[in-house]
């Protein structure tokens, strides 16, 4: 690469770290809240796995959550904000090939899912005893999750012509696709019907995969979830590579 | 050398607009160009199809011999465009802005060279400013600065002049000047002919996506209107050799053309001659301007 990707991908860090107010603590918050809700009000009446408190099972969901949001919100609210800036055609313009223009963004987008869930993290271990039985299964999901969500955002930035089809994407596809995941609950626990809705949710397989890392338990085997996330991160980011070449959106 | 600019055949059709039709140009490599049209005549269009920003529907545009689609690298790393909209990032500052744009081009080390646009810019005291803090005419400076940061052969400037004031604007230009004497070319638009007929070499006009005049900028001239002297005399009566040189009157007031310099002095001549005495004289020349609006108007 020329360099142009690193400069790019520094950028994009400094974009959001200038503002981490709102781009990380504005969402540890978030889940902090979520956190002292469900706990308060579930823990005790749920016992999913054995020997594994209410509030310690919450917190890997709810650390997936902040991540896929967050990557997500990256890599499109930075593409939305230059494309209506205008400000775009200071990356457009370079000699970046496509593949480093979408690398930068991406990687960008998993360093701030993993930097919020990082934070989140940090804060839930103030309440509830976690384990990490399995760091390496932690961190190949929190990886592959981000990049997927970053992947879906950089798409969602290109298409999107207003935040308000951001705020659609995100409120009719990325907060159904996480609530109806199991990050509040397992699955098990569900009706049949949207259990087998659940399963067509790769999301679910990022979380439990993802909570497997932690406990060591899991609703299904957590290889089957890295077959289906690991897929599905790669199509995605392949697709929204090949949008990026074809100038779709950026290049009129 | 290949030229700077070739444009073959080159088509762009928005979905409801057909902004250029088939427009061949070269442009030589070192060449002082300018590109005119009035509004919406396809200038911005032209020029965002060769740095990669609009894709052309048909025909090719090359970039000192390599093409902006197939070769698209090559192309953009040759290239500086200056945009017309007033863009900025409001996140960061001057200098990191200059940086980051000089790091999408691969250079790290450039700390020197952006010193020295600023300064050339009058921008050395915001060097340190978030950019939207600066005044309309700064961001327009800072706009050149962002194109020039990896010294691009071939310099492209989209009404580089709007806004900004008259000091700025000639040392603007003059720094220009010097980028082109040492080998960069430079095609730029603006709506300032003045400009254009005092820098550039060599124009071409555009008229609703078609090139309608390309020449020297001294052979447009020539072509122009003629050479007219308007003359207010003391009487209404007009010495009769005068009377074919008549283009227009009205009460003492003449215009009569002049087709060389020379002819000058047998004119006063003549009315001297007849006991006629010049009241007011002025003596007005083609300038680019005119010569565009002829164009225009055909
Ligand atoms: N992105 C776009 N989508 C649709 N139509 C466009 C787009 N960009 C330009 N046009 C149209 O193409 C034509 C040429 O526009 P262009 O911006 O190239 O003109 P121009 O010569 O640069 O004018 P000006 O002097 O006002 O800058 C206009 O009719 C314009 O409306
Ligand atoms: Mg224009």
């Amino acid at each position: 690469m020329s360099g142009g990707f690193s400069t790019l991908f520094r950028k994009e860090i400094i974009r959001f770290w200038k503002v981490f107010m709102q781009t990380v603590l504005a969402p540890v918050l978030n889940a902090l809240l979520y956190l002292l809700i469900f706990a308060h009000v579930l823990a005790g009446h749920v016992q999913v796995y054995p020997g594994v408190g209410y509030t310690a099972f919450l917190m890997p969901g709810l650390i997936m959550m902040s991540i896929l949001q967050n990557a997500f919100a990256n890599s499109s609210s930075s593409l939305i904000q230059s494309k209506q800036s205008g400000n775009i055609v200071f990356v457009l313009l370079p000699p970046l090939s496509h593949f480093e223009f979408f690398a930068a963004y991406l990687l960008a987008a998993i360093v701030r899912g993993l930097v919020v869930g990082l934070g989140v993290l940090l804060v839930g271990l103030f309440f509830a005893d976690l384990v990490f039985a399995r760091p390496l299964w932690i961190v190949a999901f929190a990886v592959a999750a981000s990049a997927a969500f970053g992947a879906v955002g950089i798409v969602a930035g290109i298409w999107a012509d207003k935040y308000d089809h951001l705020a659609g994407v995100q409120n009719f596809v990325i907060m159904p696709l996480t609530f109806l995941s199991g990050v509040f609950y397992s699955i098990h626990s569900l009706p049949a019907f949207w259990q087998a809705v659940s399963h067509w949710n790769p999301v679910f397989y990022m979380i439990d995969g993802f909570r497997y890392g932690f406990f060591g338990q899991s609703d299904v085997d957590p290889w089957l979830s890295l077959a289906v996330v690991l897929p599905v991160a790669v199509l995605l980011a392949w697709f929204s590579l090949r949008l990026i070449a074809s100038g779709y959106k950026l290049r009129h | 050398m290949p030229p700077a600019v070739r444009l073959r055949a080159l088509e762009k059709r928005y979905r409801t607009v057909h902004a250029l039709h088939g427009i061949d140009l070269d442009i030589e490599a070192g060449e002082f160009f300018a590109l005119l049209g009035p509004n919406g005549a396809g200038k911005t269009t032209l020029i965002s199809i060769l740095a990669g920003l609009a894709r052309p529907t048909a025909g090719s545009a090359e970039v000192l011999g390599h093409d902006v689609i197939r070769d698209y690298r090559e192309a953009r790393r040759n290239l500086g465009v200056v945009p017309q909209e007033l863009v900025y990032d409001a996140f960061f500052t001057v200098r990191e802005m200059l940086r980051f744009q000089s790091g999408y081009y691969g250079l790290h080390r450039n700390d020197a060279w952006i010193d020295e646009l600023l300064a050339h810019l009058g921008l050395t005291t915001k060097a340190d400013a978030y950019c939207r803090t600066l005044s309309g005419g700064m961001k327009r400076r800072l706009l050149v600065a962002q194109a020039l940061v990896h010294r691009p052969p071939v310099i492209v400037l989209d009404e580089p002049t709007a806004g900004v004031d008259v000091e700025l604007r000639q040392s603007l230009w003059a720094f220009i000047r010097r980028l082109n004497r040492e080998g960069h070319t430079v095609l730029l638009t603006t709506h300032y002919l003045e400009e254009a007929e005092a820098l550039c070499e060599r124009v071409a006009m555009l008229k609703e996506g078609r090139v309608v005049a390309l020449d020297r900028t001294a052979n447009l001239l020539r072509a122009g209107e003629e050479r007219r002297l308007e003359l207010t005399l003391s009487s209404e009566a007009l010495p009769d050799r005068l009377r074919g040189r008549v283009i227009g009157q009205d009460g003492r007031r003449y215009v009569l053309a002049l087709p060389e310099y020379g002819e000058l002095e047998s004119i006063l001549a003549e009315l001297r001659g007849h006991d006629i005495r010049v009241d007011e004289m002025t003596l007005r020349q083609a300038d680019l301007e005119e010569v565009f609006l002829k164009v225009m108007g055909r």
